[in-house]
């Protein structure tokens, strides 16, 4: 697939897609087993850039998600329970070392099966899995010091549900700090994205992991339903839109079920006239057009300060044209597809309500591919606040860009959201950096610099963006009884 | 002492009186002011067969009034220094001794045994001291620096979850009350307590120590009334952002959980016995803080990690 572009002139650089093994059809992974189960009820994995079909995925019934549970709990009260914190955490390091190994076909798989980037699933989504596995796999033996004056223990049965946008990455952040902490999982993927779980699966057996410490179910929604509402799962973590985070919790209220939601968000991302500009802008692209706006944690939300907003927005769009759109294997592509026809949908329909709403609007007029799911980067400068592009998670490539004067009215306007995720500020002023970042209301806050993660760094929401943290020490109270 | 003599002898006509006793009338606490119930009703807790009063019995609108003293009151008390927290925290501890007795005889009239009585009032005050000890160290226990791995610097602390609202223990009217109270507003919450039902007189007289101790309107409001007729206001509140639950039954449990799902609200059960010392932890400070982490690049002029 050729690349154009009026800026660069870049040739193809395909990433080859020879080296990767999968099978024509997935079954479950239960008890240590792949099983292939008798229903026969199927859907297929699509390559959203070809509409190309990967693999077949099981639709697992609801006697999949209870023999998933059983073979949890059975691990858990036998040898994963009774193992020492250090035998444990030498499983994650196996883990994490063999991921490392096979890091290619990871990158590979995950840029075929959910569209984004070769480049990002490279040097971002399978790095960090990895990293994840590493640093929980250190905790295993070392939760006493974790938590002062208590004696942790292990909750049980974690049932954890998972979305499309970091597929691997997700599964890493989830089984990662359960194991350590001597838990058993029953790992959901999304239905659009379930193969690298599904790899993981084969690497968790590889790694010799007793069975049913991780268990993969496929499916959809239903299949996530099943698992929350299941009697013997202690756990429940998700990370998804905040309408199910709601449902959630609401269907685990009459229980003792423990639960933590990394749920949506609409972040502000707030530029002031003293900030570098030049890098501001590269923040702000990053900030929405990395992984096609399919982040929770996205700068969708844009704030410029009055006096500088031409000159950045000019800028802005300078930068916008020169953003590769196309192929996710081609190692030059900056943003790639959009996940799935049906989320195509969902932004095309925002873009409209936008145009609607009377904002300026603005894509670059990039080429896209003939076949495949796609959505240009796109701009709506002069928006409301009130308006429905300033207030919902899209999950796309749009950006809303509304201006201010004082610190008091953006701080009024960036908190003005029942969301809390994420945050940024762009300013060389030290003072600044410090009484926006401890006044906004959001879990992580990046000043200078956006959309950075990292194992060591606690990551979860405030208010409607779910609670409970993923990642560094704060992340290992959601899966121990303190 | 008027006061006192009047818990002292109420509930038994007391003939040998020579002045006609001050009967004392129990108000509610909303932004630092002693209002009546908005929908002037009153309800009569009897204990041992004597009625304690007549005591307000909260609306939704009383609900709604306190959640907005407690929002407008958040930002400034989260604002205060930890150092002024723990200053005010003590204070509250030094109105509470100065007025032992009284708490204590009004818990006897609650129903406690004389013993019991004094023990609660003693740790209460000695909670609140505990507490107020906390304000400016939690933050050093549970905060972190991440050692992430590219250059950049990145920090976890912890920030108040904002407006608490807090159902008090049914069966421990001081003791439960401020075993709550003070962790929740240590790191700068404001809350809104719903008094036990059974025996609100506690909060309605621990509303006169909050207000004479330092303690900004608003920070602390006390409402008295039924649990099951404000259950769904308090839970459903969308700017209420989290709720604290003192040995409810599992059903009103479950219900206040189901509600407090529409705008995702934390929601922490409590079962306990306040006065093991045990249940006296930071742990409890931490249950109603939000982590925040930060990050900000750490410049590498010689180096090619650019670290925007």
């Amino acid at each position: 697939m050729t690349q154009k572009n009026k800026h660069w002139n870049l040739s193809p650089a395909p990433e080859s897609t020879g080296h990767i093994s999968l099978k024509e059809r997935y079954g479950v992974f239960i008890d240590g087993e792949f099983r292939m189960p008798d229903h026969g009820n199927v859907f297929s994995s699509v390559n959203p850039s070809t509409g190309e079909v990967l693999a077949e995925i099981t639709e697992s019934s609801s006697a999949e998600v209870d023999q998933a549970v059983a073979a949890a709990r059975a691990a858990f009260t036998g040898e994963w329970s009774k193992m020492g914190g250090g035998e444990r955490g030498k499983y994650l390091y196996r883990l994490a070392r063999l991921l490392q190994e096979k890091s290619r076909e990871f990158a590979v798989i995950e840029s075929l099966d959910g569209g984004k980037p070769i480049r990002e699933s490279r040097d971002v989504d399978v790095p960090l899995a990895a990293a994840h596995l590493f640093y929980y796999a250190g905790w295993a033996d070392k939760l006493s010091y974790a938590f002062p004056n208590r004696s942790p223990r292990p909750l049980g049965v974690a049932g954890q549900i998972i979305p499309w946008n970091f597929p691997l990455l997700m599964a890493a952040w989830k089984i990662a700090p359960a194991l350590a902490t001597g838990n058993t999982v029953v790992l959901k993927p999304a239905e659009t994205t379930s193969l690298t779980a599904l790899k993981l699966a084969e690497l968790i057996q590889e790694a010799g992991f007793p069975p049913g410490v991780v268990n993969v179910v496929t499916g959809h929604g239903n299949v996530g339903a099943a698992i929350v509402n299941h009697n013997d799962v202690d756990k429940v973590a998700f990370t998804g839109s905040t309408e199910v985070g709601k449902m959630i919790q609401k269907a685990i209220a009459g229980t003792n079920k423990r639960c933590t939601l990394e749920l949506g968000g609409k972040a502000a991302n707030i530029v002031f006239d003293d900030a570098a500009i030049d890098q501001a802008v590269e923040g702000i692209v990053n900030g929405i057009y990395f992984n096609q706006g399919h982040v929770c944690c996205a700068g969708s939300r844009l704030f410029v300060q009055e006096s500088i907003h031409d000159e950045l927005i000019e800028k802005l769009k300078h930068r916008m044209g020169t953003l590769i759109v196309g192929d996710p294997m081609d190692k030059n592509t900056d943003v790639g597809a959009i996940n799935s026809q049906e989320q195509l949908a969902t932004i095309e329909q925002y873009i409209e309500v936008g145009k609607q709403e009377g904002a300026e609007f603005y894509q670059p007029d990039c080429e896209l591919p003939q076949v495949g799911f796609w959505c240009r980067p796109t701009l709506f400068t002069d928006v409301a606040q009130s308006n429905r592009r300033a207030q919902e998670d899209i999950f796309g490539p749009v950006l809303a860009v509304q201006t201010f004067r004082t610190v008091a009215e953006v701080i009024q306007k960036a908190n003005n959201t029942p969301y809390g995720l994420s945050a940024g500020v762009w300013t060389d002023k030290g003072s600044k950096i410090f009484n926006m970042t401890s006044q906004m209301k959001a879990g992580v806050v990046w000043a200078n610099t956006y959309n950075l993660f990292d194992p060591t760094s606690p990551f979860g929401g405030f208010k409607e963006s779910g609670f409970g943290r993923e990642g560094g020490l704060h992340g290992l109270s959601a899966y121990l009884e303190i | 002492m008027t006061v006192e003599e009047s818990n002292k002898n109420s509930g038994e006509n007391s003939a040998k009186s020579e002045r006609l006793e001050v009967l004392k009338t129990y108000k509610m606490y909303i932004d630092g002011k002693f209002p009546r119930t908005e929908s002037a009703r009153y309800y009569q807790p009897v204990v041992n067969g004597s009625s304690l009063g007549n005591v307000c019995l909260a609306s939704r609108k009383d609900v709604r009034n306190a959640v907005v003293a407690a929002r407008s009151a958040q930002a400034g008390w989260s604002r205060r220094t930890a150092y002024n927290r723990a200053q005010i925290l003590y204070r509250i501890a030094e109105m509470l001794e100065g007025r032992s007795q009284q708490f204590s005889e009004e818990l006897v009239r609650q129903g406690l045994d004389v013993e019991t009585a004094e023990i609660h009032v003693s740790q209460s005050i000695d909670r609140l001291i505990y507490y107020a000890g906390w304000c400016d160290k939690y933050q050093q226990v549970f905060s972190a620096v991440n050692p992430v791995a590219s250059s950049h610097f990145n920090f976890s602390t912890l920030e108040p979850v904002g407006v608490v609202f807090t159902v008090a223990s049914r069966d421990c009217p001081l003791l439960g009350l401020v075993s709550l109270i003070a962790p929740v507003i240590a790191s700068g919450n404001t809350c809104v307590v719903l008094a036990s039902e059974k025996c609100p007189l506690s909060a309605v007289t621990f509303a006169e120590v909050l207000a004479t101790s330092d303690v900004p309107g608003g920070v602390v409001n006390i409402l008295t009334g039924r649990i099951k007729e404000l259950t769904e206001h308090f839970s459903r509140h969308l700017d209420v952002n989290a709720i604290a639950c003192d040995g409810l039954e599992p059903g009103l449990n479950t219900e206040i959980k189901e509600f407090a799902s529409e705008n995702i609200k934390r929601v922490k059960i409590y079962h306990q016995d306040w006065s093991t010392e045990a249940t006296a932890n930071p742990y409890l400070i931490q249950d109603f803080c939000e982590v925040k982490t930060t990050w900000h690049p750490i410049e590498q002029i010689s180096e090619s990690g650019a670290a925007y």
